[in-house]
């Protein structure tokens, strides 16, 4: 382990915000894209579906 | 022996084949990023230089590889599909894209944020960066290119080409920190740290990298199933699918 504390995790040695940032922006966009992926799979099917029933 | 391959080239064995495959992915992604993840902030030393700053390798440079990665991988899908005029190779391509715009982005954006407080700048003309975001660029282009077209497969011939095209851009971003005098530093793997660091930063990167790969697999999987469905909603396996209530 490479931290004494929480804080000194957090802390990141005075880089807090430029890692903090670059995980976390990382992360974001990664969450986005897998809702914005389910959430157009979803919208696809049930457009299908609609039009199969025509 | 008789195991025919072109079968799953066919967007209705394939779009099965892909649902069944992307929970699988994003497990391993997943197991891959929370193992990365505990190797890079809990084993990976301080570095000797850069203090904690440098942890931002641990996205920064599987961001960078993945971009150049998935945009090789793209060409190849591109290529398939206009030399075979195989649609689903061309949707391949088309699903991959996004993804790669993204860890284009974010290797441009943690790069900005790491060059702050190590170069004292957010940004600079170099080569290494300027090469880089012209693949974004690139990857944008194609992204508009193929949706500014309405019939399908010229979109895909079109988008096809400028990928093809773009694809000698790669090797430039690869070498330019050899090629030219950059602000860029060298290849991460012969950082110059003692052997014994090196080795768990190494493996974190690699973790990382591997995890963003197969999420990468994941993710585009997912969506060119959305695409089979969109473009092709009219034709007889979509209708069998909905009606067998398939999700």
């Amino acid at each position: 382990m490479q931290w004494a504390s929480w804080s000194f995790f957090f802390n990141m040695g005075g880089y807090a915000f430029y890692v903090w940032f670059s995980f976390g922006l990382t992360a974001l966009c990664v969450l986005w894209e897998v809702y914005a992926l389910r959430k157009r799979s979803r919208d696809a099917l049930h457009l299908a579906t609609l039009l199969a029933q025509d | 022996m008789h195991m025919n391959w072109f079968k799953f080239s066919s967007p209705a064995t394939f779009y099965p084949l892909a649902g069944k495959l992307v929970p699988w992915f994003f497990w391993l992604a997943t197991l891959l990023a929370l193992v990365g993840l505990y190797v890079s902030f809990a084993l990976a030393p301080t570095d000797f230089q850069q203090g904690e700053a440098y942890r931002i390798i641990f996205v920064h440079v599987p961001a960078a590889w993945m971009s150049m990665f998935i945009y090789v991988v793209m060409a190849g899908w591109a290529a398939m599909g206009l030399a075979l005029n195989a649609r689903l190779s061309a949707m391949m391509a088309q699903a991959l894209a996004p993804t790669g715009a993204m860890f284009t982005l974010l290797a441009l954006v943690t790069g900005s944020l790491w060059g702050k407080p190590m170069w004292g700048t957010w940004w600079v003309w170099d080569a290494r960066l300027t090469s880089e975001l012209i693949l974004l660029f690139l990857y944008l282009g194609f992204m508009a290119l193929q949706s500014s077209i309405d019939d399908p497969r010229r979109a895909d011939r079109a988008g096809a080409l400028l990928a093809l095209v773009g694809v000698v851009n790669v090797p430039i971003i690869y070498f330019s920190v050899k090629w030219w005098n950059t602000l860029h530093q060298g290849s991460t793997i012969n950082m110059g740290v003692a052997p014994k660091m090196a080795a768990t930063m190494l493996l974190g990167m690699l973790l990382m990298a591997l995890a963003f790969w197969m999420y990468s697999i994941a993710v585009s999987l997912l969506r060119v199933r959305c695409i089979m469905l969109e473009r092709e909603r009219s034709s007889d396996w979509v209708k069998a699918l909905t009606a067998k209530g398939a999700k």
